[in-house]
């Protein structure tokens, strides 16, 4: 079904372009949700806030990260900071629902979702979820339309607002290149001086998670954020309150690309709707010529 | 009968008031722009990484589309329901959409921040994208449109072609170039025009499908998946009133008789096309029970009410008033007034309904954004104005012209 779409809708880019000649790459991302994909397991009850995994993110992916002692300060704290073009991995503070005196610390990136919407919006394929849960950017393919910050429910891509030229789409990669597709751990994780990260394959992190709520039932809010929000996702988040005081947003648990996919597979199914049009209204064409030929 | 009426160059002097203002418009838009390519989105935007699309994807390109939509609604009812009185109407109707596609093509280069990749939509396109889909039609019906424009160009220069000096040579096989053209097109012609009226089906919908995969970031009186439906029912219905708006305008500033009794019975077309359109608009907010979202006053339930009062429930009442038919004036406003709707509903959907979960800055089009707009436009109305001189695309009364009679269809010569 999709291939035929595809063909057709390739005819016609074609048509437009004669790009005869030009490369072909494999097009529409498949999604290969690998049962051993790896994930993060994000255990906000243990977090410091020390912001050593921004530290750690920026200096593993050659950004401005400046000295480690700066990161002591938690006077950022004070306003609410989202992953940028500069930063892939942010860490925010909230007033601690229990104990006011110990505030939660939320580090936030992408989500590495096991049904990107991401994916499904780049115009180009240029996202792809990995065997290992990985979601990442092909910077040659990119043509910066950002519809992927539009699509993203995390608010996550960020995009290099400031370059004239080949500015590139900013998140976090799972360190897929140099350290987990090569079985390395990402580089937050490693740094983490508390373990409030625990890096492993993604099924057996949600069997911890719901050990450690069920172990701990005062300490832990009876939920798994990731689990099944937008179908999945490779991070999953454990926190001591209600998600929703901790800015998580609420996206529900069906995949994000929604009802998209299927309108659009809707009219393409074997692209009849198009070419049903195309006979009908040169049908009605013809009559009418049939009918003017019979007048004169 | 009626008065014989033929295309042709317009011969009127360039220059006016208006044209003059358009020039400088055009000329602010043009330095803007010099800085957006050479200093990036940044630096002329207030796009930011909540917000990451603004202005000119609401009105450059999704709106410039629908409002384009009066090459392909007049073509279908001229080419393929036969109605031969409103051939008059083709012309310009081709010309406006040509000239709108191409500035919607213009405007996506200035909002991509690699626009020099934009090969890359026809090579690598991911069919999953509904944007995609929507890059992949809007560029084969721009082609589509040069095709459809281009019998008036052969029209304008066969016979006359007369390079001079060392190109001489050249002038028989350009003419005999240009009239094969003219051949191969006469006879071909019907291909395009079914495939023009296909591929603006299609991307006219899917423009109304982009943002549903925004989720919950759009608000709920604009979220619907019937989207698609909607903007193809709007695109229908304003695509004559354009039709109307341009050839009145054209008229007025080009001293030219508006064709006030095609123009009227082409807009008893428009009640009925807009009334469609509103009663899927109420029904799908009824069947969503959205209307709750129009109790609370804010910004979205007043843009809400402004885009269906003004652009679609007054429109629709004039149009079924033979009064508004009959004058010039209140046919202009009416017009006006469908445009300014669906104008206002695209900024709706791709701008007001927007909101990110989480806002460190809120988005308005910065002045940057706006002067490039508003030049793009001022060069698109200066170009409408070139090429209806140099082309024969409006139709005005000719008293040299012998019909052969063959070629006369109620009183209008092709
Ligand atoms: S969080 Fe956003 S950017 Fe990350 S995988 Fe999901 S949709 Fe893509
Ligand atoms: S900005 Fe780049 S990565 Fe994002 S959707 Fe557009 S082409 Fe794809
Ligand atoms: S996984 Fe890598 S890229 Fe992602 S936040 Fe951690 S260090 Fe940064």
């Amino acid at each position: 079904m999709d291939q035929s779409r595809r063909t057709f809708l390739k005819t016609l880019g074609l048509v437009s372009f004669s790009a005869a000649g030009a490369k072909k790459s494999k097009a529409t991302p498949t999604n290969i949700l690998s049962d051993d994909r790896m994930g993060v397991l994000v255990d906000t009850t243990v977090c410091i806030g020390c912001r050593r995994c921004e530290y750690a993110c920026k200096a593993e992916h050659n950004l401005p990260a400046g000295d480690i002692d700066d990161y002591n300060d938690r006077s950022v704290f004070e306003r609410l900071r989202r992953p940028d073009a500069d930063a892939l991995t942010v860490v925010n503070q909230y007033p601690n629902d229990k104990e006011d005196r110990l505030p939660v610390t939320v580090k936030v990136q992408c989500m590495h979702c096991d049904h990107p919407a991401c994916v499904s919006a780049c115009i180009v394929g240029a996202f792809s979820k990995q065997k290992n849960g990985a979601v990442i950017w092909d910077e040659s393919r990119c043509i910066g339309c950002r519809y992927c910050m539009v699509a993203c429910p995390f608010q996550i891509p960020a995009f290099e607002y400031d370059k004239a030229i080949e500015p590139k789409i900013m998140k976090c990669d799972f360190c897929y290149e140099n350290r987990t597709s090569k079985g390395g751990i990402p580089a937050c994780v490693e740094i983490c001086p508390v373990e409030a990260l625990t890096f492993g394959k993604r099924y057996e992190l949600v069997q911890l998670a719901h050990e450690k709520i069920r172990r701990n039932p005062d300490r832990y809010f009876d939920h798994l954020f990731g689990e099944h929000e937008v179908a999945g996702t490779s991070w999953l988040y454990l926190a001591g309150q209600d998600f929703k005081s901790l800015d998580f947003p609420d996206v529900g648990t069906d995949p994000a690309p929604g009802a998209t996919e299927p309108i659009q597979h809707a009219i393409f199914k074997f692209f009849v709707p198009p070419v049903a049009l195309y006979a009908l209204l040169g049908g009605i064409m013809w009559l009418g010529k049939q009918n003017r030929e019979e007048e004169e | 009968m009626d008065e014989l009426l033929k295309p042709a160059p317009v011969k009127r002097p360039f220059l006016s008031t208006g044209v003059i203002i358009l020039i400088v418009l055009a000329l602010n838009g043009i330095v803007w722009s010099i800085l957006r390519f050479g200093l990036g989105l940044g630096a002329v935007t207030n796009l930011n990484n909540q917000y990451p699309w603004g202005l000119w994807i609401g009105i450059d390109v999704a709106a410039g589309v629908a409002l384009a939509a009066g090459g392909f609604t007049t073509s279908a009812l001229v080419h393929i329901f036969y109605r031969e009185d409103f051939r008059v109407l083709v012309r310009p109707a081709i010309m406006t959409a040509m000239l709108g596609y191409t500035f919607v093509a213009v405007g996506v280069m200035f909002d991509l921040g690699r626009y020099y990749n934009i090969w890359h939509v026809p090579v690598m396109g991911n069919s999953n994208s509904v944007l995609f889909e929507v890059g992949i039609c809007v560029m084969t019906y721009l082609g589509t449109l040069y095709i459809e424009f281009f019998p008036i160009v052969t029209e304008r220069f066969i016979g006359k072609v007369h390079l001079k000096g060392a190109l001489r040579f050249l002038n028989r096989p350009i003419d005999s170039a240009l009239r094969w053209i003219d051949n191969f097109l006469d006879n071909t012609m019907f291909f395009f025009i079914l495939l023009g009226v296909v591929l603006s089906c299609l991307h006219q919908s899917s423009l109304g499908t982009l943002m549903l995969i925004a989720g919950p970031k759009i608000h709920p009186l604009w979220q619907t998946p019937i989207s698609p439906l909607l903007f193809l029912l709007s695109a229908f219905a304003v695509g004559f009133p354009m039709v109307i708006m341009e050839s009145l305008s054209a008229s007025r500033s080009l001293g030219l008789k508006p064709e006030m009794d095609v123009l009227a019975r082409l807009a008893r077309f428009v009640g009925p096309l807009l009334g469609v359109y509103l009663a899927f608009k109420i029904g799908d907010m009824v069947i969503r029970g959205t209307y709750v979202y129009l109790n609370e006053i804010n910004f979205a339930s007043v843009m809400w009410v402004v885009e269906i009062l003004f652009g679609v429930i007054i429109p629709i009442r004039m149009f079924f008033w033979d009064k508004v038919l009959r004058s010039r004036t209140l046919l202009y406003l009416a017009s006006l007034l469908v445009i300014f709707g669906v104008l206002i509903n695209r900024f709706n959907v791709f701008i007001t309904a927007y909101t990110p979960p989480y806002i460190l800055k809120p988005y308005k089009p910065s002045i940057g954004e706006i002067s490039i707009t508003i030049g793009l436009i001022s060069l698109e109305i200066l170009l409408y104005r070139t090429l209806v001189m140099i082309f024969p695309v409006l139709a005005q009364p000719d008293k040299n012209y012998r019909p052969k009679a063959k070629f006369a269809i109620r009183g209008v010569i092709r």
